[in-house]
């Protein structure tokens, strides 16, 4: 696999010294740079910035202006200043919804790269057998699909006849065989199993790709050194794979934080308020209950939440050697 | 190497394990397909008379045809114009390194995170005005300003990295700088573009929020849109919701196992990028 250069694509502010040093070392480039005018530079780049400002800057500005006011979506709007953001944060039902996205990450990010991580030293030694280009496809499976046909499909896995109570009573658990998704304590997990099912696989191979770079003479020399596989883990690969793992958490816990499809289509968001995310109470508030200043207060809470999340992870895992 | 063999029983055996869980959901899916329609099947229990015809029953009630055609349509709608809009864009900012490029660079960096559900408000009030609601166009144009931070920022770090001495021997073979980027560049960016050709295929027939939102008539919106509404149709006839799932995954299934090769290293690449 090519790998792409992340290091400086991944972080901005690393063009601004990247072009000069380029620009150092090779004196054509800059002579092509300025043969070109700028404007004709500027020529290129305007379809895509046209789409880009008319469809998500505006409606990004147009979200912060909404949340201002008080707003049924057809009558005349109040201006209420902040306290639509108040109501967010005091408001049981709403602050919930962002609790219960953070919970999420357990399940959509903590679990699927420690198991990822886990999983994949496991089968790096068969990484090339042909189980494993099998595997290949079939754990890509759940990125494929529709999250939406993944939600129906478990949905039915945990219902109360589904396959997980099949499996719970031949183990003699019948006991604690029920609606997963139906019951106000395993609701929400059960919502999580299945962002773990359909992320698992795109993180054991995310790091396992990340591994097969690893040189395997580290390990051996670690062996000789007498190291035990958990030193080997935690002394070679997880400091290796550092990007990868930063790339792992970061996609994954903007999955949690946004999650829409699967709550949609699993639970609604009950029973009651316990799986409702603020991706769903935006969904709502804004086209059921007409509160659009409201649903765009959240709006802006949750894209603001998954800034402060991603743009830290970025930093913590950038490889600092290149 | 020094490998164990026991390490590498383990290996496979957790291996075919994470397999059985990553199918478990599919096979669930196809067995209750076939047990009679209306009925509530147990788990994984083989039916006694498979109702093959269930799903010949949920192509109809899905109108499958119509759907597959309008998700045709929204892909050629979305695809195409984005990968033409975002290689010239990569194009300037990567390689013509244009002035200012820095602070375009940044802009759409900062869309690169954001959840669709932040604007998806305004949006729909927007494409009220321009009268594109219940429209494919309300899917297309929103869809197309939306992944194109993603897409910029993947054709620009292919483009970063073409040297600049390919731009100098075209030009002094008297290129101007159309044909420097439509004969020279575009050609050697094939292997970006066809892996972002796919990501964008994948997220726009999957695309599932701006679906429901801005377009009512499940016959005009994605594949994924529709099956949110056979679901809420459907819902209570398991068997035929099944059947009717498996139908409308079919689709991206055939093509992930045609071009699976392709997809997988666009998959994991995207994910790096993004």
């Amino acid at each position: 696999m090519a790998r792409p250069t992340p290091d400086t694509a991944a972080d901005p502010s690393k063009g601004r010294h990247g072009p000069a040093a380029v620009a150092k070392t090779r004196s054509p480039a800059r002579a092509a740079g300025l043969r070109t005018p700028s404007w004709v530079g500027w020529l290129f780049v305007a379809p895509a910035l046209a789409f880009y400002v008319v469809f998500v800057l505006r409606p990004i500005v147009l979200t912060v202006q909404y949340s201002l006011y008080r707003w049924d979506g057809i009558g005349p709007s109040t201006w209420v200043g902040l306290a639509n953001y108040g109501k967010v944060f005091t408001d049981p039902d709403l602050f919930d919804s962002i609790l219960n996205a953070v919970k999420l990450i357990l399940f959509f990010s903590v679990i699927p790269v420690l198991l990822g991580l886990a999983i994949a030293s496991t089968i790096r030694r068969i990484a090339t057998s042909r189980l494993a280009l099998v595997a290949r496809t079939v754990l890509f499976l759940p990125q494929v699909i529709p999250l939406v046909a993944a939600g129906i499909a478990w949905t039915w896995v945990l219902s109360s006849t589904g396959v997980v109570n099949q499996v719970l009573s031949h183990l003699g658990l019948g006991g604690v065989t029920r609606a997963w998704l139906g019951d106000f304590s395993t609701a929400l997990p059960a919502v999580g199993v299945i962002g773990a099912w359909v992320l698992l696989g795109l993180c054991t191979l995310l790091l396992l790709a990340g591994m097969s770079r690893i040189d395997p003479a580290l390990y051996e020399a670690a062996r000789l050194d007498g190291a035990g596989s958990m030193r080997e883990f935690l002394s070679i690969t997880v400091p290796i794979l550092r990007q990868e793992i930063g790339v792992c958490v970061t996609v994954t816990v903007i999955a949690a934080l946004a999650s829409f499809d699967i709550v949609y289509i699993s639970t609604q968001g009950g029973p009651g308020n316990s799986t409702m995310v603020p991706g769903l109470e935006i969904y709502y508030l804004a086209f059921s209950e007409r509160q659009v200043g409201m649903a765009s207060a959240l709006a802006v809470v949750l894209m603001v939440l998954v800034l402060i999340c991603a743009l830290p992870i970025q930093w913590l895992t950038k490889d600092k050697n290149s | 190497m020094i490998v164990g063999r026991r390490e590498v029983w383990t290996g496979r055996l957790l291996l075919v394990l994470l397999m059985a869980v990553t199918v478990v959901p599919f096979i669930s899916l196809f067995v209750t397909a076939l047990h009679p329609s209306g009925s509530y099947p147990l788990g994984l229990d083989w039916p006694g008379d498979p109702h093959w015809d269930n799903f010949v029953k949920a192509f109809e009630a899905a109108n499958m045809g119509e759907l597959l055609k309008s998700s045709t349509l929204i892909v050629i709608g979305v695809v195409p114009i984005s990968l033409l809009l975002a290689t010239l864009a990569g194009f300037a900012i990567g390689h013509l390194r244009m002035a200012g490029r820095n602070v375009v660079f940044l802009t759409f960096v900062l869309g690169l995170t954001l959840p669709f559900e932040g604007i998806i408000t305004p949006l729909y009030y927007q494409v009220r005005d321009l009268g594109l609601l219940n429209t494919r166009w309300a899917i297309i144009l929103p869809l197309i300003g939306l992944f194109m931070p993603f897409s910029v920022f993947w054709m620009r770090a292919h483009f970063v990295n073409m040297p600049q001495e390919l731009t100098e021997s075209a030009r002094m073979d008297g290129a101007n700088l159309w044909q420097l980027f439509w004969r020279v560049h575009v050609p050697l960016a094939m292997p970006a573009l066809s892996s972002l050709a796919i990501l964008l295929f994948l997220w726009t027939w999957n695309q599932f929020l701006l679906a429901i939102v801005l377009v009512d008539d499940p016959l005009k919106r994605t594949m994924s849109g529709a099956l949110g509404a056979f679901q809420g149709q459907w819902g209570t006839d398991i068997p035929l919701l099944s059947a009717g799932s498996l139908l409308i995954l079919a689709p991206t299934l055939a093509i992930f196992l045609v071009f699976q090769r392709r997809f997988v290293t666009a998959l994991l690449q995207g994910s790096l990028k993004g």
